[in-house]
């Protein structure tokens, strides 16, 4: 039973901390934060809306088996990361060895991006899992 | 060790002991989300941004939210035994 305040607040803010949870996964490798701070920033403005609005419009718009996919596909990404400097010859999680045009320096900082992206995802897709699986009744 | 982080630490301390004691676990609950904000604000005067921003989304936000779904789940007031 949320009034038009609730939700009008909540749907004016949740881009805002979405843009931060943005910025800080973004920026984790040159200042606090990362992938999985980001993450959980991003998913707390998804439980923001999912409990200004109702459980069901949350479920309508990004469903179970679209959050389980979300999830899966951050942790293989992070996984497959890894795996390339170990397809490239090196050891798992060496991004210097990375076969790319860029001194070996970029790549790695590179690479640390594309991880906390990874982290990103799977972490938002977890908190917000976590918090519908929760609080829909199981009956 | 200067007054403020007395303060600060003092009511963390008062904090820790209140959410324990509290009969009202929604009420505790909300104790222990205030206790999570101070609790990155000292990680932040001990240079530990990292931390502190994960205090602050992990343990004043989610960790609150899961805490007031399982209330809702169970019983708010806490019985005598």
């Amino acid at each position: 039973m949320t009034t038009v305040i609730i939700r009008t607040t909540a749907r004016i803010l949740a881009p805002f901390i979405q843009l931060f949870g943005l910025y800080v996964i973004v920026h984790g490798p040159i200042s606090p934060g990362g992938g999985f701070q980001g993450g959980v920033i991003v998913g707390a403005s998804l439980i923001l809306l999912a409990l200004s609005y109702d459980l069901a419009s949350a479920e309508a718009r990004a469903g179970h088996a679209i959050r389980i996919a979300m999830d899966s596909t951050g942790s293989l990404l992070f996984a497959g990361i890894g795996l390339l400097s170990l397809l490239a010859g090196g050891v798992f999680m060496d991004y210097g060895i990375i076969p790319l045009p860029l001194p070996a320096a970029q790549v790695r900082a590179l690479m640390i991006l594309l991880i906390g992206m990874a982290i990103g995802v799977h972490i938002m897709a977890l908190v917000s899992t976590l918090f519908l699986h929760m609080a829909e009744d199981h009956e | 060790m200067g007054i403020a982080e007395f303060l600060l630490m003092s009511l963390l301390v008062v904090l820790a002991v209140a959410a324990v004691f509290m009969r009202d676990l929604l009420a505790a609950t909300v104790v222990f989300m205030v206790y999570s904000l101070l609790m990155a604000i000292v990680f932040t005067q001990l240079k530990a941004p990292d931390v502190a921003l994960t205090e602050a989304a992990v343990g004043a936000g989610v960790t609150t939210l899961l805490f007031v779904i399982a209330i809702a789940k169970t019983d708010r007031r806490e019985e005598d035994v």
